[in-house]
């Protein structure tokens, strides 16, 4: 964003003068510190490791302060301030702990809409920080003055407007305190320029004013003695595994339970990896371009059991067609989700972690010998498939990483075709390792997330499987890779279309594509090789797959692009159109022409 | 909650700024309108008390309450419906009338319980309260004069014996 500068800021300089000196203690009232130096060392408090930033005139205090605390916390610039949201979610989806973002007032909090809505949708604890015009200009239309307590606020956990330089450190405990807690999401905390230039006497841990927060739920026996005995009445029962498993750090409770009743299990989008692919007992993913074989399932299941999956649109597609006569239990640290999208026979309210860890000790091993053999056949007849003649395939190129990698590399992905093909070709092994945007669907996440995992997470190798249309809204941040050295692996699977509409175009639309051809990309491979430190690499013919993806995986001085030049139409199935049911699935091109679907997208 | 009837629910919240716009917006992101609202300090000053009243399906109330619940600046969320509830509001009544037709007036006034908190030679301000229904009742009686304005303050509704609201 563009500053501009007051002529004369006599206070932040003296306080400038003043502050290098200064030790603060935890809990020692601190004198002569201003309030954004008292926001620096409250992240600290945090165990906050990285911010990702653009500065700006409103902001320039809180930056200020990261250089006269002489703080440990490294800022990351970003190019563009949505990258630097997405770059906190995916730090905070591979690791687990909240990302940072620091922005300033008006634009530069505007263009963190889309990743703060993007972590809201996926349940992504972040804490992003934004500069504000002075208090007494607030509300009369001041230069890059815009209301972001009230722009943001649909998007949010919760939000803060800081009134006072005093209350900074309770607003940033408790700030990290809610997005952290029950079922995360992003913090805005809005600070005007004379707030976090002003004297902060406060203590730095105070107490935290939240009488309405109690995330802390009693987990309720007796529901869960009903769960088990239900399971204990299943002979065709299916666990679904979503996000919520992930976050509460289920893997192994789950796994646990999974083996124990010998249940199949499947998992939504963003449930991959909470339990391992390559299991067994693994459908792999369910819903809109899930696997046959999970969807049969669904199908045909007597129980359904949803642990920390929100039942949402992608994977019920008809409410009231799913699953319709099994039993349904839905297992969620949100209240607000039960029964929201279908109706449940049982439900328990808690941490997954725990109700699993509870669960497993009122169970045992269910009759599901005929179930697993059934589902092996549709495994064996409706296998995920493509054909590796005609042209360089998305598919082949991801099976392919998939071996090379040996399921374990971190994948971040954008949103479309290369999403869903990723999501049924990588298979996630374990937690933390596959990032999407699910709820959201936003375009441009995948890059900046795989490079917020790749601060977070040194030492594991990440890749950004992306597509043409999505690279092209945040590879700015190419620049930044470079700066930090990150060696990011950009999979560019190009087919010069927004493809997933191009899809929808050819099979709902009578083939009329509007708005969906990307002419005028550019060479991504040159593209990457301006850049200092970057590399790019072809891919155009698929007898070299393994080899440019070897060569990718080898280069890690800073990020590199791959442009895989893949084949114009192809389409991803199976597929459940928007609104069918799960019965209703496609499993190859239909040869007759499909009305246009009822639900949304 | 099974009809579309007015549904009137009781919060708790903390007195801080933006907590009635985070409410009012999980009504109107799933496009229900509020009929009425009423929002005072209660007790200490630290907490507010909010009445709404609102009409729409069942199952689209029952995620705003739990949506609404969820909220970190609301402590309760409370669908009174059905329950065991004093309800009452209060209306000031505006009303033209002449020396001839007032004393028809007065007597509606005094059926109804009412007082006249203003009075002037050509018109009459009254004040009722009651439960909806009675309010209703009245200000279909004073339909046949001259009603000026109207104002009616939403209900407010408490929780009989000793439990809270």
């Amino acid at each position: 964003m563009t500053t501009q500068l007051e002529m004369s800021d006599k206070g932040a300089t003296a306080l400038k003068e003043a502050a290098p000196s200064i030790q603060v203690q935890p809990n020692v009232s601190p004198q002569a510190m201003d309030g954004a130096q008292a926001l620096v060392k409250r992240l600290e408090m945090e165990g906050v490791e990285y911010i990702w930033g653009l500065s700006g005139g409103a902001a320039i205090p809180i930056f200020d302060a990261l250089v006269t605390t002489g703080t440990k916390i490294k800022l990351v610039l970003v190019r563009h301030e949505q990258g630097a949201t997405h770059m906190a979610d995916g730090y905070a989806r591979a690791t687990g702990k909240p990302g940072v973002v620091l922005v300033t007032s008006g634009p530069g909090a505007t263009n963190t809409v889309t990743g703060i809505m993007t972590a809201h949708m996926d349940s992504v604890p972040m804490v992003v920080i934004t500069g504000q015009t002075i208090s007494s200009m607030l509300g009369k239309d001041a230069f890059q003055e815009a209301d972001v307590f009230g722009l943001t606020m649909p998007v949010v956990k919760h939000s803060y407007l800081v009134k006072s330089s005093n209350d900074i450190p309770r607003i940033m405990k408790e700030a990290f305190h809610i997005t952290r807690t029950g079922r995360p999401g992003p913090v805005v905390v809005d600070i005007p320029k004379d707030i976090s230039s002003g004297p902060c006497t406060a203590e730095l841990d105070p107490p935290m004013d939240l009488p309405g927060y109690n995330p802390e739920i009693e987990t309720d026996v007796s529901s869960i003695t009903h769960i088990a005995e239900a399971l204990e009445r299943s002979k065709r029962p299916v666990l679904l595994a979503g996000h919520g498993a992930l976050i509460a750090n289920a893997s192994k409770e789950l796994l646990k339970l999974a083996e124990t009743l010998q249940a199949p299990v499947t998992s939504t989008l963003l449930g991959k990896g909470v339990f391992p692919e390559t299991h067994p007992l693994s459908l792999g993913m369910l819903g809109m371009h899930g696997t046959a074989y999970a969807n049969k399932a669904m199908v045909e299941c007597d129980l359904v059991m949803s642990i920390g999956s929100r039942y949402d649109d992608r994977i019920v597609g008809q409410p009231a067609r799913f699953c319709r006569n099994a039993t349904r239990i839905h297992i969620d640290v949100d209240p607000a989700e039960i029964h929201k999208m279908v109706h449940v026979h049982h439900h328990c309210i808690g941490d997954a972690r725990v109700v699993l860890d509870e669960l497993v000790k009122h169970v045992g091993q269910l009759d599901t010998k005929e179930w697993l053999a059934h589902l092996d056949g549709y495994k064996k007849r409706f296998p995920l498939k493509y054909r590796k003649q005609g042209g360089l395939k998305m598919q082949h190129v991801l099976a392919e990483l998939d071996e090379l990698t040996e399921h374990k590399a971190i994948i971040s992905t954008d949103v479309g075709q290369h999403q869903m093909w990723a999501a049924q070709f990588c298979l996630s092994d374990s937690p933390h390792t596959w990032l999407s945007s699910g709820g959201a669907g936003t375009m441009g996440y995948g890059f900046p997330a795989a490079m917020g995992a790749a601060f977070g997470c040194p030492g594991e190798q990440v890749w950004a499987v992306v597509g043409d249309g999505g690279f092209q809204m945040t590879m700015c941040e190419l620049a930044t890779a470079c700066v930090h050295k990150l060696p990011v692996k950009v999979l560019v699977l190009n087919n010069h279309y927004l493809g997933m509409v191009r899809q929808w175009q050819e099979l709902f639309f009578e083939d009329r594509k509007s708005g969906v051809d990307l002419e005028g990309n550019p060479d991504f491979a040159k593209l990457a090789d301006c850049f200092p430190g970057a590399k790019g690499f072809t891919l155009k013919r698929p007898a070299d797959v393994k080899k440019v993806l070897k060569r990718a995986m080898e280069y890690n001085d800073g990020p590199c692009v791959i442009n895989a030049e893949c084949v114009k139409e192809d389409n991803v199935y199976p597929m459940i159109p928007a609104g069918k049911a799960l019965e209703d699935m496609i499993l190859e091109a239909p040869r007759v022409r499909l009305e246009k679907p009822t639900g949304s997208t | 909650m099974k009809t579309n009837d007015v549904h009137t629910i009781s919060l708790y919240v903390a007195n801080k700024p933006g907590v009635l716009a985070r409410i009012a917006q999980v009504f109107s992101r799933r496009g229900f309108n509020i009929e009425s609202l009423v929002v005072s300090p209660a007790m200490d000053g630290h907490y507010s008390r909010m009445t709404i009243a609102a009409q729409g399906n069942p199952d689209g109330l029952e995620q705003i309450i739990k949506h609404t619940s969820k909220l970190i600046d609301v402590l309760h969320c409370f669908d009174h419906s059905d329950e065991n509830v004093v309800s009452k509001e209060l209306a000031l009544i505006k009303i033209g009338v002449d020396a001839g037709m007032r004393p028809e007036v007065l007597q509606l006034v005094e059926h109804f319980g009412c007082k006249v908190v203003d009075f002037t030679e050509s018109s009459l301000i009254i004040m009722v309260t009651g439960d909806t229904d009675k309010l209703d009742a009245l200000i279909r009686m004073l339909n046949k004069f001259r009603i000026i304005e109207l104002v009616r303050t939403g209900r407010v509704i408490m929780v009989r014996g000793e439990e809270v609201t």
